[in-house]
């Protein structure tokens, strides 16, 4: 065959890019580093060789990071969930509601009130997650305004089915799976790791998963090569409802209440977990482990402040100042591998 | 001595937006190894008849025969399962997937770990990536890089790679060259004869005529959707095309 040789192209991954991609785990490390050392000065006692900590850093971590799982799906296809804490709320009402339905209507033991409380709460996320889709599909409104909507809806559903309150539940075998252990481990962080194995497969190994990632690096390119980007879409947006109906769910677990306002501070947790774990905001990039160790590096920071005393508002400047340089990092690597910022 | 039967044959295919007539009973065949140059100016219906032939756009009039047999493909996916492959200027690749997955974007091959668990046989696709650069004489180092880092003659190629990896028998490019540099450029040419070389049929627009006297067999010239003529590279002068083009 007669052909000029084109030459290889020199993608090798640079050490700085790496570094890039790693950059949730540095400050992990970082983070923990410090308050080793704040807590030993301040308290006398070690902030990492603690089971107490740790279990507890991991119950911070969990809620978010369920929500986060979901987010990282959408994120990377390019898109955003804005109704997350909200449809999260939504659920934890359902659930409440649905688990005392169980037991004082349907003669329901404790266990099977629990189990039907969670099913019925994370069905109700169903609907939500396809409206959010179709707007964003078929009816091409920017994920940014067609979930807005959703959440604005979310929150009033919530609110009214609560009647503006929140929805005691008394179900022990309920408050068990949001507060009980399974030795050293808490039910709900077991619950959270399942979660990420499961959809770190997903989105890895899986055609659907691959699939996602194209979408966000380019559309076009993907219905193109024939992918249906409709339907992936509609399922992206209902993988993340699902996540808020977890999330939401085990909430009324953990308080042995259902709450509409359970996931509104969650929501930007979920964004900011994301994006601290290296995925992009313009799409095409980002990981489940990356979103873990994001979520990980905000519930360190709130936990850790709280331990050594102080003030909590400045978790909120601690988070926001990590946030902003992870989002610096993305661009300077994005323009260091020549790829396009403003797309 | 007579010719062989055309992969492809468009016939009188006519096409409008609204008022606008964009294709008005236009023809042309592609021959096995052949590269068939659309030439026309802005506008002439060259991209809107590719579009018919893969299925972007359904057509008003008029027949397309592949291999003889009418076609109407209902979306790009159903044209390239049968052999029709459109490379587009800059919306073929996924950027952040190496050139195995991007072979393979749609129809990933899948393999079972554990016996049981299905998950993405990367080891295929890299194979795939790797046999077939070397098909065009292109070799990469390191095959899990994503193509975002490739320059756009290289993104060509990898594009041009997936058309001859699933077996196009026709391969359509429209203005391929026309963000490049003039080394890429010909590459990109270098390219469109190795297809030809395997036997594939071409379909390849350019507004730059020394391309297409480069590469082309035959030029099919458009005007305001209809033909204008037909010629032989040995047997025309740019001018004549030009004049054809414009219809002076
Ligand atoms: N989707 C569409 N809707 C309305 N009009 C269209 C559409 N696509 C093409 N047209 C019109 O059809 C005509 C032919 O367009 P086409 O894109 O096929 O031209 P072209 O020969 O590819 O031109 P260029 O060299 O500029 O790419 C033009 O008048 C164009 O405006
Ligand atoms: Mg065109």
């Amino acid at each position: 065959m007669t052909t000029a040789a084109v030459p290889a192209p020199s993608a090798r991954i640079s050490p700085l890019a790496q570094v890039a991609r790693l950059r949730a785990w540095l400050f992990l490390i970082l983070l923990a580093a410090t308050f080793e050392v704040w807590t030993r000065i301040a308290n006398g006692a070690s902030f990492v060789l603690s089971v107490y900590n740790l279990q507890a850093i991991a119950i911070f971590a969990s809620a978010p990071l369920m929500l986060g799982l979901g987010q990282t799906f959408v994120i990377i296809s390019a898109g955003i969930d804005l109704s997350l804490g909200f449809v999260m709320g939504l659920a934890s009402v359902v659930a409440a509601h649905a688990a005392n339905f169980g037991l004082a209507r349907l003669g329901m033991g404790p266990a099977e009130a629990a189990l039907f409380g969670i099913a019925v709460g994370v069905l109700a996320t169903v609907p939500a997650g396809l409206v959010n889709g179709w707007l964003i599909a078929v009816l091409k409104v920017p994920p940014f305004i067609g979930t807005l909507g959703m959440y604005g809806v979310s929150r009033g559903a919530a609110y009214l089915l609560a009647a503006g309150m929140t929805v005691a539940v008394n179900d022990d075998w309920y408050g068990a799976i949001g507060n009980g252990r399974l030795g050293p481990f808490p039910v709900l962080v077991l619950l959270t790791a399942v979660a990420c194995v499961a959809l770190h497969y997903v989105l890895s190994q899986t055609r659907f998963g691959q699939h996602v990632y194209a979408m966000g690096a380019s559309k076009a390119a993907a219905s193109r090569a024939g992918i249906d980007v409709r339907r992936l879409t509609m399922k992206i947006y209902l993988l993340s409802a699902v996540m808020g109906g977890v999330a939401g769910a085990l909430y009324t677990g953990r308080f042995s209440a259902g709450a509409p306002q359970a996931g509104e501070p969650l929501l930007l947790d979920s964004i900011a977990a994301v994006v601290i774990g290296g995925a992009s905001l313009f799409g095409g990039s980002g990981t489940i482990w990356g979103t873990v160790a994001g979520a990980f590096v905000i519930a360190v920071i709130q936990y850790g402040l709280v331990l050594v005393d102080v003030e909590p508002f400045w978790q909120f400047i601690a988070v926001g100042g990590i946030i902003i340089v992870s989002v610096l990092v993305d661009q300077t690597q994005r323009r260091f591998l020549g790829g396009r910022v403003d797309e | 001595m007579s010719e062989p039967a055309p992969i492809l044959s468009v016939r009188s295919v006519s096409k409008s937006f609204g008022a606008v007539r964009a294709l008005d009973r236009a023809s042309f065949d592609v021959l096995p190894g052949e590269v068939v140059a659309l030439a026309g100016d802005n506008g002439a219906g060259k991209s809107t008849i590719i579009k018919a032939i893969s299925g972007v756009i359904s057509r008003d009039g008029g027949d397309i025969l592949l291999d003889g047999k009418s076609v109407a493909f209902a979306t790009p996916h159903e044209a390239r399962d049968s052999g029709i492959e459109t490379i587009y200027q800059d919306l073929s690749l996924a950027d952040n997937l190496s050139i195995g997955a991007n072979i393979f974007l749609g129809r990933e091959p899948m393999r079972r770990a554990f016996g049981f668990l299905p998950v993405l046989d990367r080891r295929k696709m890299a194979e795939a990536a790797r046999e077939t650069m070397a098909r065009l004489d292109f070799h990469v180092d390191r095959l899990d890089a994503p193509v975002a880092a490739f320059s756009g003659g290289q993104r060509q190629a990898v594009a041009i790679g997936r058309a001859i990896f699933w077996n196009a028998r026709i391969v359509i490019m429209d203005e391929p060259t026309a963000a490049l540099g003039v080394p890429e450029q010909r590459k990109v040419m270098s390219l469109i004869r190795s297809l030809k070389a395997e036997g594939k049929g071409v379909i390849f627009i350019s507004h730059n005529l020394r391309d297409i006297f480069d590469v082309a067999d035959r030029i099919v010239v458009f005007r305001r959707g209809e033909n204008a003529g037909e010629r032989r590279p040995a047997e025309t002068t740019s001018d004549e095309i030009v004049r054809l083009m414009v219809g002076k």
